[in-house]
């Protein structure tokens, strides 16, 4: 239960905000890291936390990308393929992706270590290829780079 | 009128006040600005874009500051670049709009194409069909083909169940919001949203039950399409198939608007209900209803109604004739001595059988007045017709320097449309609540104020002189609503004249819009108390003869030599009467209730009656005929004259004049299903406000509440037991 | 350019701890503005250095906190870092390498409007950087910048962090203020306007984070100072984020109007795969595309106005010849339709449709009607959005056929659609992207 393992990160949540529904989109940060995705149960648990209808919290899961209404890999891999990382050979970076994890982008491999994703501009352009690994970024990648990273990551 | 906008669209000069929106004022003059997200009774959004109309302002000169005129004198349009959404801008002094030039036709040519590249083409099978919004503006407006490739179309769940009560057909759904809106801001139940976002977009609930909420159904009505379908309704008729006739909800203090729609049954050649729909009526429930109203109509075609008379003979009830059942009942009221006959009458029935049955019983058979069942609610009434609301009283006028007191009373599940806009004056117009009660209700969420009393100390608190009422002195006015939650009669009786004279020390018992409230547990409580003058005192043990009118609580009919019954069902209590007569539902005749804000209102047969069944007041009137009483009231129309000759909160009040309508704002119903949705617009009348009769007597002390007391269950309202439990949607819901 | 005044990471090492950037001369200005000052004359200085917004719509900021009525409360300001236009990648740095003038900044706005209390919202996929800026918070609350009766005068000043979740739209700023309160980020309807009714209903400073970490240098060196750099419409110093095609890809940060777009590109160092430059977009994949012959126009809001584009938030993304604008404009619908919120009609409907166009196109299955087909969807969005967004992702179409028409017509003509790599880009798209936006 999210009210029990995570209750001082809650209270510091609460503590931040003059509302309690602003407080939704960290408690789903924190429901994220305790159940994985955004479960049903983290759902209607953030929606008590913050007063709310499980509806609108739902609502706030869907609209989010960042915010998983199914389970993923250990290790989520947003891959930028917009237009300025695709001009510096994003697309074929991500083909390489793919074939080293042996699927294709918005699959999570057999062994639940890695869901590839293609993602929207990450801020970075100047640095592509790039990726963020579970938030982290990883700049100037080649397929090497790339590969290394993977050995990495699944260890 | 310093507050009226002068502006001109198309050329028409008109003036409307201040704050209107062009699409509103436009409306006025009969041009219809086509909405699909605008609804009058919802914030405007301005999201759909369909009603984008060019807007222009006089030309000020930026060096003089004066408005610019033309060689012939007029004021210059500085017409505004890009087009405008009418649903979110108000008028303003000089404005100019243009609704039907070039720019605003393409315009809505272009939305409707974009609009349908993404919704299905299944008008033949879509409930919606006939009265579809969509539909009727793609014919008005829309482009004759589309370009957009039909094998691209986005699939979505059709038929999805929104909960047990409400479907949705996400392929139909324009994202318009309305049903959102409606159950953000008008309902405040956040059980619809949406989820995911673009093109994805659509509407989910995750609530438990799915869609939880009173008011859902209203907004299958204000959807612009066929997206959202009641369980009740879909799939079992067209619209263009039905019939309506105009009706009045009987179940709660309310008395909602609603039309009635039947379809004949082709195989059977029943006509039957099929739908309940809000009847416009701005006064009473606007456009809105809850789901009791809505679902809660089975019972009129429930497969134990009872079609033909019944008689004990050899220990059981066998059929008769309604003559044999008329001779059996008049001989055997002749045999007993009128002081034996106990007449009880249940708040259900219209107010004419109540009136014929307090004359049958005291001026025909010579018996006390009968008894209303329930006796907790008539055990008031006579003090709520004292203090209640004024002639012109309106909840929509209520607002700032308003107060409003609920005490003992669960405003939305005893009178749900009550709530919706009691909840409107203090959220939306600033009254200011006081919420006093023994538990929570749906209603603290508003309160200003709060107190709490021990279970049943209702009467108690308010004998107390508590500080929360000193808020009554300053309101400009003042409606005090309450209801007899875990109370006697006599305690409830003693809670409403505290509360009576509450309010008249705070002066305000002659102003119009001030006054009790009572959160009756029936559609005609009200009127029923009034034509009986209910006995208050104890029931007799034993009678030799008792006349139980459809009453539905066992506790309040003695025990009896011999028993008649006037009922749908063969209840308990039928199952053991020595007569039983059939009688008909509301759908199947006429009369009129009145409502717990004093409102007399009337309603229509929508079908025939099932069988022989009969309405009540044409049995008592036969019953007194075969007595010597020469009554030969031709149908309510007449016992309601005589009615309003004799009782003074009735006098200068006609049947006729029920009927009467005004037009009302804002412009919905039938004609304008494209603006305000599928609600009916009132043909039928508005009905009137009785008059306040003064009442004797010094208050009564409230005593001690009895374990009987306490133990009464919580007022809800899905609480079975109730006609609606031959509603099957509602089967998942009953308490 | 010498010194940098916005990126002085890259003079300063570490400055992004608070001893260092205090050691130049961090905090200083806001020391003398809260014990030595008016909010009013913080204000005054800021409206007269002229400093215009860098989010993207370059409106002037001392004007914009000038509208906060002064006897309501409580009172917001709002930090936008939600950085997510295409190409844009600026505050990023800034947050990861300046942080403190940014707090610093924020704070002298909250100060000049008489706030207590401000939000950075940063993009949700900012956590990494975002640490950087809470560590940075974490140190001025230690060092007594931020927090209860600073310095000693009875005005306290709380600054914290939300992350957003991933959506552009939530750099609309009412968007953002939606997604502030724990709402799906849809815009809300203007007026009214968040400097009356924003956070909370309450009035509220909405302002990029670049915006912000101008005003300390303001404030501390006055706004003639300021103003002498630029032009006069265009006063001071703005960062220029260079993608695409150059050799030398990152911020710049140059004095708005002394430079062109050419002197732009040679500063990154020209083209990266040794072919001539086509085309630049200069504010991310919203704004108009500007032909090489247009490159001499100078980097200011008001010439860039003169060519038919934007200055925006200088997000230069360079593409070299071999760039077909029909794939390019793709990427751009894809972008859009993944981003629109879905609130109104004409981007909901419109993106989804142009991206279906557009996916046509790639596989190789348009035909030249659907070029107009284009224009016209095109056409029919322009002039008819809720926000903003929708209007936006019309320009990556409006000005790719107004500039590139024969890119079109030789896509089909020359039946450059249906290329294993298009085919392979639209296979992933299918189903890539999360969350099925
Ligand atoms: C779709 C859309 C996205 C935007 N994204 C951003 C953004 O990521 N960062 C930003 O600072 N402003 C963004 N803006 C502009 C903001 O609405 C707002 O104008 C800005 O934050 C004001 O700050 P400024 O005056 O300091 O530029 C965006 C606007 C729109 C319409
Ligand atoms: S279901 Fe109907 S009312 Fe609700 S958003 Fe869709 S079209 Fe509008
Ligand atoms: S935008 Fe005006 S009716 Fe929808």
């Amino acid at each position: 239960m999210l009210r029990t393992n995570r209750a001082a990160d809650i209270e510091k949540v609460f503590a931040k905000y003059p509302t309690k529904r602003s407080a939704v989109m960290p408690l789903l940060y924190l429901a994220q890291a305790e159940y994985g995705y955004c479960s049903p149960e983290a759902i209607r648990e953030v929606a008590e936390l913050c007063e709310l209808d499980p509806t609108e919290v739902k609502s706030v899961t869907g609209f989010y990308t960042m915010f998983n209404e199914s389970p993923t890999g250990k290790v989520i891999l947003d891959v930028c393929d917009d237009l300025p990382c695709a001009l510096r050979g994003a697309d074929a970076f991500m083909a390489h992706c793919e074939s080293r994890l042996g699927i294709k982008a918005g699959e999570t491999t057999a062994d639940g270590k890695f869901t590839l994703r293609s993602a929207m501009c990450l801020a970075a352009c100047n640095r592509a290829p790039l990726l963020q690994a579970n938030g982290d970024y990883h700049y100037d990648l080649t397929p090497e780079s790339f590969d290394k990273l993977i050995d990495e990551l699944g260890k | 009128m310093a507050d009226l906008i002068n502006l001109t669209i198309d050329g028409v000069a008109l003036a409307v006040p201040k704050g209107m929106l062009i699409v509103d004022a436009a409306k006025t003059i009969e041009k219809d600005i086509p909405v699909f997200c605008y609804h009058p009774k919802l914030k405007p959004v301005g999201l759909c874009r369909m009603c984008l109309v060019e807007v222009g302002t006089p030309k000020i000169d930026p060096a003089t500051k004066q408005i610019v005129k033309d060689e012939a004198g007029a004021t210059v349009i500085a017409w505004q670049p890009k087009l405008t959404t009418a649903c979110t801008t108000p008028v303003s002094e000089g404005m100019s709009v243009r609704t039907q030039s070039k720019p605003v036709i393409d315009a809505r040519e272009d939305v409707l194409e974009f609009l349908l590249t993404s919704h299905p083409l299944d008008c033949p099978v879509c409930d919606k069909g006939g009265e579809c919004p969509l539909q009727n503006l793609t014919l008005a407006h829309g482009p004759a083909v589309s370009r957009y490739d039909y094998a691209d179309k986005q699939h979505n769940d059709k038929h999805a169940p929104l909960g047990d009560l409400m479907f949705i057909d996400r392929e139909r759904c324009i994202q318009c919001a309305r049903c959102i809106r409606f159950q953000d801001d008008i309902a405040d139940d956040h059980v619809l949203q949406f989820h995911n976002r673009g093109r994805a977009e659509e509407v989910i609930t995750f609530s438990t039950p799915g869609f939880d909420s009173y008011f859902g159904g209203n907004t299958s009505d204000i959807c612009p399409v066929g997206a959202l379908t009641t369980a009740d309704f879909r799939f079992k008729g067209r619209p263009w198939e039905l019939k309506t006739a105009a009706s009045v909800c009987g179940h709660c203090a309310v008395g909602c608007n609603t039309a009635l729609n039947t379809r004949l049954n082709t195989r059977t050649g029943v006509r039957e209900i099929k739908r309940v729909m809000p009847r416009q009526n701005e006064q009473v429930n606007e456009i809105w209803l809850c789901d009791k109203g809505r679902y809660g109509h089975h019972f009129t075609h429930a497969a134990n109604r009872l079609t033909h008379p019944l008689i004990r003979k050899d220990g059981a009830l066998q059929e008769a004739t309604w003559e044999s059942a008329l001779q059996l009942i008049s001989d055997k009221l002749k045999t007993v001595p009128g002081q034996k006959v106990v007449g009880v009458i249940g708040d259900r029935l219209a107010t004419e059988d109540a009136w014929l049955f307090g004359r049958l019983m005291t001026d025909v058979i010579g018996a006390a007045p009968a008894f209303v069942s329930p006796r907790t609610a008539s055990a008031y009434a006579d003090v709520a017709r004292a203090a209640g609301l004024g002639a012109d009283a309106d909840f929509k006028a209520l607002g700032k320097g308003d107060v409003i007191v609920v005490v003992n009373g669960d405003v939305e599940e005893q009178a749900p449309v009550w709530f919706l806009r009691l909840r409107q004056a203090v959220v939306d117009r600033g009254a200011k609540l006081i919420v006093a009660h023994h538990r929570s209700t749906k209603m603290h969420r508003y309160a200003a104020g709060i107190a709490r009393f021990a279970p049943g100390a209702a009467a108690q608190w308010v004998a107390g002189q508590p500080a929360e009422l000193a808020a009554l002195k300053d309101a400009r006015n003042a409606v005090i609503v309450f209801g007899d939650e875990k109370l006697s009669g006599h305690n409830a009786r003693a809670l409403a004249q505290s509360l009576a004279h509450a309010l008249a020390e705070a002066g305000h018992a002659d102003k119009p819009n001030s006054g009790l409230v009572p959160l009756y547990p029936h559609g005609n409580t009200q009127g029923v108390c009034d034509a009986v003058d209910p006995s208050r005192g104890a029931m007799p043990e034993s009678a030799d003869v008792a006349w139980l009118a459809g009453v539905g609580d066992p506790a309040d009919a003695p025990r009896a030599g011999f028993t008649i019954v006037s009922e749908l069902f063969l209840t308990p209590l039928a199952a053991a009467a020595d007569v039983v007569l059939p009688a008909a539902a509301p759908a199947e005749r006429e009369g009129s209730y009145t409502s717990g804000d004093l409102r007399a209102q009337r309603f229509w047969p929508a079908h025939p009656a099932h069988g022989e069944s009969r309405p009540d007041w044409w049995a008592f009137q036969e019953v007194a005929r075969r007595m010597g009483k020469d009554w030969s009231f031709g149908g309510p129309e007449a016992i309601f004259a005589a009615l309003a000759a004799a009782h003074p909160a009735y006098n200068g009040l006609s049947y006729a004049g029920l009927a009467a309508v005004k037009p009302q704002w804002p412009m919905v119903g039938r004609a304008e299903v494209n603006f305000g949705g599928t609600v009916y617009d009132n043909t039928a009348g508005l009905g009137a406000r009785t008059a306040r009769v003064p009442v004797g007597g010094a208050a009564e002390a409230p005593v001690e509440p009895t374990l009987a007391d306490l133990t009464r269950p919580e007022p809800a309202l899905y609480r079975a037991g109730d006609l609606i439990r031959h509603s099957a949607v509602l089967a998942g819901r009953l308490v | 350019m010498a010194k940098h005044l916005l990126l002085r990471d890259l003079d300063i090492p570490n400055i992004r701890e608070i001893e260092v950037y205090q050691a130049n001369d961090g905090y200083a200005a806001w020391h003398k503005a809260v014990t030595t000052m008016k909010g009013e004359d913080v204000l005054g200085i800021v409206k007269d250095a002229g400093l215009r917004g860098r989010g993207g719509a370059g409106f002037p900021a001392g004007l914009k906190w000038s509208f906060i009525p002064k006897d309501v409360f409580p009172k917001y300001v709002v930090v936008n870092g939600d950085e997510s236009e295409p190409g844009t990648f600026k505050d990023h740095q800034l947050i990861r390498g300046n942080p403190h003038q940014v707090i610093e900044g924020t704070a002298l706005c909250a100060f000049a409007i008489g706030s207590n209390l401000a939000y950075i919202y940063l993009r949700g996929e900012f956590s990494e950087p975002g640490k950087a800026l809470e560590k940075a918070l974490d140190e001025a609350y230690a060092k007594g910048m931020l927090g209860k009766n600073l310095f000693g005068t009875n005005y306290s000043l709380d600054i914290r962090v939300h992350y957003g979740a991933g959506a552009y739209i939530c750099g609309e700023e009412s968007a953002l203020l939606e997604s502030l309160e724990g709402r799906i980020g849809q815009p809300r309807l203007k007026p009214p306007f968040p400097a009356t009714n924003g956070l909370y209903n309450k009035p509220t400073v909405i302002n990029n984070v670049e915006t912000l970490a101008n005003v300390p240098l303001i404030v501390h060196n006055g706004a003639a100072w300021y103003k002498a750099m630029g032009t006069e419409k265009s006063t001071g110093v703005k960062l220029f984020s260079v993608s695409g095609h150059v050799k030398n890809p990152g911020n710049y940060e140059l004095e708005l109007g002394k430079f062109s777009i050419q002197d732009l590109l040679d500063m990154a160092g020209g083209s990266s795969t040794g072919r001539p430059i086509k085309a630049v977009l200069p504010a991310g994949s919203s704004s108009p595309i500007i032909p090489a012959a247009n490159f001499g126009a100078k980097l200011d809001y008001e010439s860039m106005g003169t060519i038919g584009s934007v200055l925006g938030s200088c997000s230069f993304i360079f593409m070299d010849d071999s760039v077909n604008m029909v794939w390019a404009a793709r990427k751009m619908i894809r972008f859009f339709k993944h981003e629109s919120c879905g609130k109104c009609t004409p981007c909901r409907e419109g993106t989804n449709w142009a991206l279906k166009l557009y996916n046509k196109m790639l596989s190789g299955e348009g035909g030249k009607a659907d070029i107009d087909l284009i224009a016209d969807v095109n056409k029919q969005i322009i002039g008819k959005c809720f926000c903003p967004l929708g209007e936006f992702a019309t320009s990556s179409m409006t000005f790719t056929l107004k500039h590139f028409k024969q890119d079109y017509i030789d896509f089909v003509e020359k039946k450059m659609g249906g290329s294993p790599e298009f085919l392979a880009e639209l296979a992933r798209d299918a189903h890539a992207t999360h969350g099925g936006h």
